[in-house]
């Protein structure tokens, strides 16, 4: 089972180019803080330093004379952080939402699913602008504000699967048998559920990230992280002079997001064992 | 096409006696890699008649739908690809013509029926539109010729009222009624051949004996060669002329039908034949005394479907003032074709589905429905689902689908997997089946699995709904004696839900026929088998396939209906 899994994520060229790319990523936002003697607030040197201009400052330095480098490191723990717990914030109101209006039904569902487009009605920028500002800019309130965003089509994506399977003739002798609603929604419709929901998560991981870098480009980050975001936002006025404070945190975001995107794929390709015959 | 339509002519009329509309000589389809076996068909050959009927007859697997698809140049090539022999069809060999050239031929000189009716169609099309586009792709007529072929082509079929048929989408039509437009469809050009892909499987049974009738007829009057892939040795009998029998991709059998069918020289055949329901009628149990296991008075079922907040929905009587009981120890049919209310009384009596009026009483206790109806039931009515590949889930060890039951009711585990182990062996499994996967089993292994599951519970009425309708014919005869082995050891008592008359003639005491929503004729099974009171009970009967066995006169092509 799980090696099949595996030979089809990797069957997927880019999955596994992808995957690569996150582990580094991760690596470097885990290990790197550690050997990193000072912060990413600090001004260690001159303003304005190009890229491999001096020693040890081989990103360069921004218009305060922060290091890029250090910048980068802290910028992937946060941005990481927040897009990893968001998603599994996010994926617990969704999924509960939508195996409970799924799963029941008839009145529960309308409810659910009209409270759920309620949010959906909503442009997620806007509001995530909105809470972000309501609340104060931090770390905090902008895991709430992304997953407060992005739970709703994972609910209706839960919902859809639970309808089809909550027909399914095993979910009925396992009522018959007597079982209890939570354990049939938990041992027998969920684990047929995961494959599109780990799908949807690594792909929910990117936005979020995208989120939260858009929202402190904005100047909405957290003011104690440095984050990609706030790097770019920083930069932009002096685009023409010095590229490599834009270009450097940028990259970084393109990277990450593509590396989750391919990802996604390939979990996408791993677990649809009907992809098994094609190809 | 040009050279088509000349080859045609210096075929056609003079030679057509003697000269066969179809040969498939030596025949190989290879498999992918990783398939089953390395040829899905090996070095089959066979000769197709004008104006016969050449059956080809296999259970699920047998390669023989790979033949039409052959012959139709539908294979997945290059996943599936010939390797071996030739189809000659009007003097070329088909495996051998460019996409393009199959393309002129199919419609126009070989036309195709499919399996299933509801499919084939396109639903956003109109049924006058799809059949028009057979003559946009190979001829260039007017519209208003083209409609009036069309109409003559829907009347053929002995459609109602061609003239609104032509213009309704086909949602407004039967099953039936779908699959007499497809027959329409495939012999517009008139073709020489017609190759008719199980088009009756999942058709009723009365519905079938029409369709099969309907084919027989046209191809009389019009000279088709027809290439019939079933897997019905009923349907076999009705229709073929000539039979060839596949089993796991090799020709075992081939020869007139009336010998194959009469005097079967090979032992699959043998078995095959063997294996069809033999319309034997139980004799029913004389227990007056035993105690009711199940009563079920007056129930009554409406859907309501469609319909908001401002408008009517549909109102649908599944089940109408339906009443029946059972004894312990009996088994009871309940029959009927699709939509007639049958498998909602099922559901109704697990309680997987509430009632509207009427009541159920289990042991003398009533079952209200909604919450308290497992309560009442402790788990002590079980149930044998149709789908074996839904039925069981794809996530779960065999083990814990059969033990979870009984430990949900408070069992422990290790008693419940003694008991699942135990159950295994009863139905037939190996204990080491405990720790697999459904998905390593075949569809009777896995029905096998969903019985052990219902037994886990002890029940005392088992509700098996239409169990063994999606087996091969020769599974399914375990199957039914597996049921009839652990009823007979259990003493269960069970209601067996079925569209087949001759299955619940075998297994049952007693039968309930319904229709619409009513049950229409209700007694002991050499009643309703026997001297059938209600007309449609007859219709029934009637349209059951008949294996017409040791008739010495050869009058051997006697329609059934």
């Amino acid at each position: 089972m799980k090696n099949a899994f595996w030979r089809r994520f990797c069957r997927n060229k880019g999955a596994v180019a992808g995957l690569i790319v996150l582990v580094v990523v991760a690596l470097v936002a885990l290990i790197a803080p550690f050997f990193l003697e000072y912060s990413p607030w600090d001004m260690v040197d001159a303003p304005f330093l190009p890229p491999l201009s001096e020693d040890g400052r081989w990103l360069g330095t921004d218009t305060m004379g922060r290091d890029i480098w250090v910048g980068l490191v802290n910028g992937a723990r946060v941005s990481l952080l927040i897009g990893l717990v968001s998603t599994v914030v996010s994926l617990l109101i969704g999924v509960s939402l939508g195996a409970v209006a799924g799963y029941f039904g008839g009145w529960m569902d309308a409810v659910l699913m009209r409270f759920t487009e309620l949010f959906q009605s909503v442009p997620s920028f806007a509001l995530a602008i909105v809470l972000v500002a309501i609340f104060e800019p931090s770390v905090t309130s902008i895991v709430t504000a992304i997953a407060v965003v992005s739970w709703p089509p994972v609910a209706r994506l839960v919902r859809g699967e639970f309808l089809s399977l909550r027909q399914r003739d095993f979910v009925s002798a396992a009522l018959l048998a007597g079982q209890s609603t939570p354990r049939v929604i938990l041992t027998q419709i969920l684990p047929n559920a995961v494959s599109p929901i780990v799908v949807m998560a690594s792909l929910m991981v990117a936005s979020a990230i995208l989120l939260e870098s858009s929202l402190s480009f904005l100047g909405l980050g957290d003011p104690n992280q440095m984050s990609w975001g706030y790097m770019v936002g920083t930069a932009r006025t002096v685009m023409r002079q010095a590229w490599w404070m834009a270009v450097f945190p940028g990259l970084s975001i393109v990277l990450t997001v593509l590396a989750l995107n391919l990802v996604g794929e390939g979990l996408n390709d791993g677990l649809n064992a009907r992809a098994d015959g094609k190809r | 096409m040009q050279n088509i339509s000349m080859n045609t002519a210096s075929v056609d009329p003079a030679a057509a006696t003697t000269q066969p509309v179809l040969q498939v000589q030596g025949l190989s389809i290879r498999l992918p890699q990783g398939g089953d076996r390395e040829l899905a068909v090996s070095n089959v050959s066979f000769d197709l008649q004008p104006g016969k009927t050449l059956c080809v007859v296999g259970e699920s697997g047998s390669g023989k739908s790979m033949i039409a698809n052959a012959v139709m140049g539908l294979l997945p090539r290059p996943h599936v690809e010939p390797v071996a022999g030739k189809i000659q069809f009007g003097g070329q060999d088909l495996l051998q013509l460019s996409e393009e050239q199959l393309r002129a031929l199919r419609g126009q000189r070989i036309g195709m029926i499919f399996q299933e009716p509801m499919t084939a169609l396109n639903p956003v099309m109109r049924i006058g539109d799809q059949l028009a586009e057979v003559f946009d792709a190979h001829l260039s007529l007017r519209s208003a010729e083209k409609r009036k072929r069309i109409i003559a082509a829907l009347t053929d079929v002995g459609l109602p009222e061609p003239e609104l048929i032509i213009n309704s989408y086909p949602f407004r039509l039967s099953g039936g009624q779908r699959q007499r437009v497809m027959i329409a469809c495939a012999l517009l050009l008139e073709p020489q051949l017609l190759i008719a892909d199980e088009p009756t499987t999942a058709l009723d049974v009365t519905t079938q004996a029409q369709i099969l009738q309907l084919i027989r007829e046209l191809q009389q009057r019009k000279g088709t060669a027809v290439l019939f892939i079933t897997h019905d040795f009923g349907v076999v009998s009705e229709i073929a002329d000539h039979v060839v029998v596949m089993q796991m991709g090799q020709c075992v059998e081939e020869g007139p039908a009336s010998e194959v069918l009469i005097h079967p020289q090979h032992a699959y055949t043998r078995k095959l034949l063997a294996a069809i329901p033999s319309g034997e009628v139980r004799a029913a149990k004389d227990d007056a005394d035993s105690p009711f296991v199940l009563q079920v008075q007056a129930l009554d079922k409406v859907y309501n479907t469609g319909g908001g907040l401002f408008s009517k929905g549909r109102r649908v009587h599944a089940a109408n003032q339906i009443n029946f009981d059972v004894r312990r120890g009996e088994t009871l049919g309940i029959v009927g074709e699709s939509g007639s209310g049958k498998s909602t009384v099922g559901k109704c009596l697990v309680g997987l589905q509430g009632f509207d009026g009427g009541r159920i009483l289990f042991n003398g206790k009533a079952l209200d429905p909604g919450s308290n109806f497992q309560a009442v039931a402790k788990s002590r009515i079980q149930m044998v689902f149709q789908d074996p590949y839904a039925s069981l889930n794809p996530r779960h060890r065999i083990g814990a689908a059969i033990a979870s039951g009984p430990i949900a009711q408070g069992v422990s585990p290790a008693k419940a997997k003694a008991r699942a182990l135990e159950l295994l062996k009863l139905v037939g499994l190996k204990e080491e089946a405990y720790d697999r996967f459904p998905h390593e089993f075949s569809g009777g292994q896995r029905q096998r699995i969903g019985i052990a599951r219902a037994l886990a519970l002890e029940p005392e009425l088992l509700v098996a709904d239409e169990p063994v309708s999606a087996l091969d014919v020769s599974v399914q005869a375990q199957v039914l004696k597996l049921f009839e082995q652990v009823r007979d050891e259990l003493g269960l008592s069970m209601v067996f839900i079925t569209h087949d008359l001759r299955v619940a003639g075998e297994l049952c005491d007693h039968i309930a026929v319904m229709q619409r929503g009513q049950i229409v004729e209700y007694g002991t099974s050499s009643q309703v088998l026997q001297s059938p009171q209600h007309e449609y009970t007859r219709r029934l009967i009637d349209a059951i396939p008949k294996l017409v066995t040791q008739s010495p006169t050869g009058g051997f092509l006697e329609p059934a209906v």
